[in-house]
């Protein structure tokens, strides 16, 4: 059985940056395992632009982010293998592995990193009453099919979630001829960001019904309408409120999970509010020399989160196989407060933490004119003034290395006030 | 003209502006809603020249991508999307092909170039 | 001219055509839909009942006790998933106890074995997520579960390997009687046989209308069901039913054959035969009424919701046997509860009238019980994994990353006699969709192997029917330059 230095289990965003850093911090032998038949992930299907503002200073379109990272792996001599599937992992980080080439291969790592991203909610999972004719795609299908493979899904579309990811399907049939109809969204506020509700939906004249849902699909062979109702604060559908709209085809944009799936299966601990492994600073999970980033920890907004947090892992699963972290010392926990759904990482190793820390969140929901308030015990360490804080954009605040110092406790706690 | 209403996008606060004509004022336009300065740039250029930069994909030839995303390089008056939709339909592009390879120069007179997004 | 033609490829349809092609007659199935099973057969709870519940002196007496026993054997020889997990019927109340003891007195009367009555701690030592408030059950060793589509396309492949005809997408519009028996028309053509072997279900009353005056009428009755991640693992091991009432055995939970956790159905009668929707009303129901057998299953895992209708007669009972009117026609209808269970018993008894019927039981020579097996990737052991691989590379690529099931699956469900043609006959196969993803990572790779193995434009793979197409069209084809126009035209300025 080979054994290489690290192991990389899926090669999008994350993968793709942890590889290249590990390989960049002194890790020689890196792999990159991905099921596609082409490095990229997500983003080789993702033709709108938006990627890298923070990253590059530049707004490129996924396929073009993605070829800058697949460029500099290449150049670092990364190895890597498609069309390969991973079935499993052992805590001795052993990773079994198929493909239709090589046949059941297991390899082995002194470290592993998972990026394994997420997969949509679909329409089963939220229990959409009606009928179960053709024509329901969940988002990403459709963005698949029409960019990659060049087909259409539809002529007269509805789309439910206002996620990024519906809005920008909206956008991007509405461009290939297709009329789109109305976007419903169960919540008050929309999932996605502000600027796609301007460039994909107001841009085109599509409605955007908050507090809506669909309660109803009509249809026999492929579907014809949809109900769509208004809700109330429990988000239940109001009596009278039925309204039906024609279609040929509805897309689904409602929520994304993390695909942990693998990490289950070998006993890693997951966050239930999160979906993804409890990890600490260094962005690893609680099995000894398995590292996790990117959308498999948390669904990110930016993909530039996901290279600066896939680069942490990278490095660190480096220096672990160099015996560089330090597994003693303080160890503190973190725990979401008042208006906080999460916060990665969960756990926070003081030694390990030579300048500062980033602190990922998410609010619970929307705030304006508050302020992030962190503590360690009962005492203030930091507070931030935030005129506006949405959970469809993740929060994100830098403590010190000192900043940890000063409290003498083991959690530390964001609030919202 | 009457008001326009524009939902900011420089940050995440997404402030909902209004805007209308205003002679008296140095740029012509009176915006209201704004939290900063920039707001009050972007809601006047929403209004007098919004642009956008359209991203879409072509046919691709010779190779088993069937298609090729491209995108312009520069934003693109938001009136002329169809019709540089239209355009961007009609053609067709043989593999193989750079990241960056001008595809479409100067479409519609706008100056902008749609670009490929990838290498094939 | 056939011999037999059997209406209806649903559980007793297949049935019924393997166990003729065990004859030497000349047998056709005829299906109204694209695909086998495609009514309710795979839409039901999937059990097979052990045979207590049925009215003795009934034809469901009569046939379920001995059609459950026949599962073991025919799943057997045609490698279909079944699982003896037995069942329970908990009772919540001290007065419940005299129902189920009238349910085990019926179940001694109709021949079942391995029945008896237990109290709450060994219901609990059998399934600990039981209710506290069970009172006792009736516990019956020999219940079981099974994959009910599965089943019937097993049989359909292998009375075809044996020698029936199967057609499909041919529903019948009429039926004659003629000199030498019936002449069946369909749409596009019409075929002769000398007997007629009515497994419509739901549209039974329909076809026996043809020939005859109507004697019995088919009032559908909806089931809705959720099925859950697999990942809650063992919430149940055996079928968890509820003690019974008027309407009928009550919603349960139970263990799937593939692994999943099923609760349902509830019973609403419906006007219409199609009704297959799910409602609000229906799902809600299904979630309080089994959280009284077990409570403990959480929304967030549910992968999907389906419902199903059963073929319910008026004469409360199944109608088998020759129509009074019209001779060599035979009724097989009525078939709800416990029809999956029975099926196999009832496929003896017709082939047993029609051996009267027609004077003769000539054995085909050629009857081969056995059906290939299907490689299910990752239930077989490492070498012959690799070795499977190494001769087709295609069982190494997997497709469905939910359930891990590979190429050379898919490509062999296609290419099987009543193979798949379409999505939905893929997922009901080998499974890809059936995971958590819901076909949404497979999709397209099981749209791409239909369009090549079959040899058609991925354009027109469909779902299911005919008309269920998936993809509209191309992006930048022609046609919608009309509408971009339009746009262009209607742009407006600021």
């Amino acid at each position: 059985m080979h054994e290489y230095d690290i192991a990389v289990i899926g090669g999008g965003p994350a993968g793709l940056a942890a590889a290249i850093e590990a390989k960049k911090n002194g890790a020689d032998e890196v792999l990159i395992i991905d099921r596609d038949i082409e490095l990229g992930g997500i983003l080789q299907q993702c033709v709108h632009n938006g990627f890298g503002l923070h990253i590059f200073q530049e707004e490129l379109t996924g396929p073009e982010y993605a070829e800058r990272f697949i460029n500099e792996l290449k150049d670092l001599g990364i190895d890597y293998k498609l069309d390969t599937m991973v079935l499993g992992i052992t805590e001795d980080r052993i990773v079994s592995t198929v493909s239709s080439s090589d046949g059941l291969v297991s390899i082995k790592a002194k470290a592993i990193v998972m990026s394994m991203g997420c997969r949509e909610r679909s329409r089963g999972a939220i229990n959409i009453p009606g009928s179960r004719p053709s024509g329901i795609f969940t988002a990403g299908t459709a963005q698949r099919f029409v960019n990659k493979e060049g087909y259409m899904v539809g002529r007269k579309v509805v789309i439910l979630g206002s996620g990024d990811i519906g809005m920008i399907m909206a956008r991007r049939l509405i461009l290939e001829g297709a009329q789109v109809q109305v976007v419903a969204e169960v919540l008050p506020y929309p999932g996605g960001l502000i600027r796609n509700i301007v460039q994909c939906l107001d841009d085109y004249d599509i409605p955007l019904l908050l507090s809506h849902t669909i309660v109803d699909i009509k249809g026999k062979d492929r579907i014809e309408g949809v109900t769509i109702a208004e809700v109330d604060e429990k988000r239940k559908p109001v009596k009278g409120t039925e309204q039906y709209y024609e279609c040929d085809t509805l897309l689904l944009s409602v929520g994304l999970i993390p695909e942990n799936e693998l990490s289950k299966g070998f006993g890693v601990k997951i966050d239930p509010v999160t979906g993804g492994p409890v990890v600490n600073e260094s962005m690893e999970t609680t099995v000894e020399g398995v590292f996790a980033c990117g959308n498999v920890v948390h669904v990110h907004d930016l993909v530039d989160n996901v290279t600066e947090e896939s680069r942490k892992a990278g490095r660190n699963a480096a220096r672990f196989i160099k015996d560089k972290t330090s597994v003693y010392g303080h160890v503190i926990n973190t725990k979401p407060g008042k208006g906080i759904r999460y916060i990665v990482p969960q756990i926070i190793r003081e030694n390990n933490v030579e300048h500062s820390i980033d602190l990922y969140m998410r609010v619970d929901r929307i705030f304006k004119n508050e302020k992030l308030v962190v503590r360690i015990g009962e005492t203030v360490i930091k507070k931030i003034n935030k005129a506006y804080m949405r959970p469809g954009e993740m929060e994100h605040i830098n403590i010190t290395a000192e900043d940890l110092k000063a409290g003498d406790h083991s959690l530390l706690t964001v609030d919202v006030e | 003209m009457g008001k326009t209403a524009i939902t900011c996008t420089i940050c995440p606060i997404g402030c909902t502006m209004e805007v209308s004509e205003d002679k008296s004022s140095t740029s012509g336009y009176l915006v209201r809603g704004n939290s900063c300065k920039r707001g009050e740039g972007y809601g006047i250029t929403e209004v007098t020249n919004p642009t956008r930069i359209l991203t879409s994909t072509v046919k691709l030839k010779n190779t088993n991508l069937k298609r090729l995303p491209v995108r312009t390089d520069k934003p693109i008056p938001k009136k002329l999307i169809f019709a540089c939709m239209k355009e961007i339909n009609s053609i067709e592009i043989d593999a193989p092909v750079k990241l960056g390879a001008i595809l479409i120069e100067n479409i519609f007179s706008t100056g902008a170039n749609v670009i490929s997004s990838r290498t094939v | 001219m056939f011999d037999i033609a059997i209406i209806g490829a649903g559980i007793v349809g297949c049935s019924i055509a393997r166990e003729f092609s065990r004859y030497d007659f000349k047998t056709v199935l005829i299906e109204k839909n694209s695909d086998v099973a495609d009514g309710t057969t795979k839409a039901n709870s999937a059990i097979v009942h052990a045979g207590y519940d049925a009215k003795p002196g009934t034809l469901k007496a009569k046939f379920n006790a001995p059609g459950s026993m026949m599962f073991e054997k025919i799943c057997g020889e045609l490698d279909v998933p079944y699982k003896k997990t037995g069942s329970l019927v908990l009772t919540f109340r001290p007065e419940e106890m005299k129902t189920i003891q009238k349910l085990y007195d019926q179940g001694i009367s109709n021949g079942v074995t391995d029945l008896e009555i237990i109290g709450k701690e060994r219901v609990h030592e059998i399934d600990k997520n039981l209710s506290n408030v069970v009172v006792g059950a009736l516990y019956a060793r020999n219940a079981g579960i099974v994959s009910p589509w599965e089943m019937a396309i097993a049989l359909a492949e292998n009375a075809v390997e044996n020698g029936v005809e199967i057609l499909l997408d041919s529903e019948v519009i009429n039926i004659e009687k003629t000199a030498a028996g019936y002449r069946v028309y369909m749409p596009d053509k019409h075929i002769d046989a000398k007997y007629v072997i009515n497994c419509a279900g739901l549209y039974s009353d329909k076809i026996n209308n043809m020939v005859a005056a109507p004697s019995f009428k088919i009032l559908p009755r909806r089931g809705q069901y959720n099925i859950f991640d697999k990942s809650i693992g063992n919430f149940v091991n055996t079928v968890v039913f509820q003690c019974p009432s008027d309407v009928g055995k009550g919603v349960l939970i139970s263990p799937t054959v593939h692994g999943n956790i099923l609760i349902g159905p509830d019973a609403e009668d419906v006007e219409e035969k199609d009704a297959v929707q799910t409602t609000l009303e229906g799902i809600s129901y299904i979630w309080n009424a089994s959280s009284r057998s077990a409570e403990g299953l959480l929304p967030g895992a549910v992968i999907t919701a389906f419902a199903g209708i059963r073929a319910r007669s008026d004469t409360d009972d199944f109608v088998i046997g020759e129509s009074k009117e019209a001779s060599g026609f035979i009724n097989v209808a009525g078939i709800e509860s416990p029809g999956l269970s029975s099926a196999p018993a009832i496929a003896v008894y017709v082939a047993d009238i029609l051996k009267e019927l027609m004077g003769r039981a000539d054995e085909n020579m050629n009857f081969n019980p056995i059906r290939r097996k299907v490689m299910r990737f990752m239930e077989l052991p490492e070498e012959v994994k690799n070795k499977l691989i190494k001769q087709d590379p295609r069982y190494g690529r997997i497709i469905c990353r939910c359930e891990s099931i590979t190429e050379g699956e898919i490509v062999d469900a296609i290419h099987r006699k009543v193979g798949a043609r379409t999505v939905d006959g893929v997922k009901k196969r080998v499974r890809p969709g059936t995971g958590r993803c819901q076909g949404g990572f497979c999709g397209p790779r099981v749209m791409e192997i239909l369009a090549r193995e079959l040899k058609i434009d991925i354009k027109d793979v469909v779902k299911n029917s005919r008309k269920s197409y998936i993809l509209t069209g191309e992006t930048k084809d022609h046609c919608l330059y009309e509408v971009i126009n339009e746009f262009a035209a209607a742009s407006k300025e600021i």
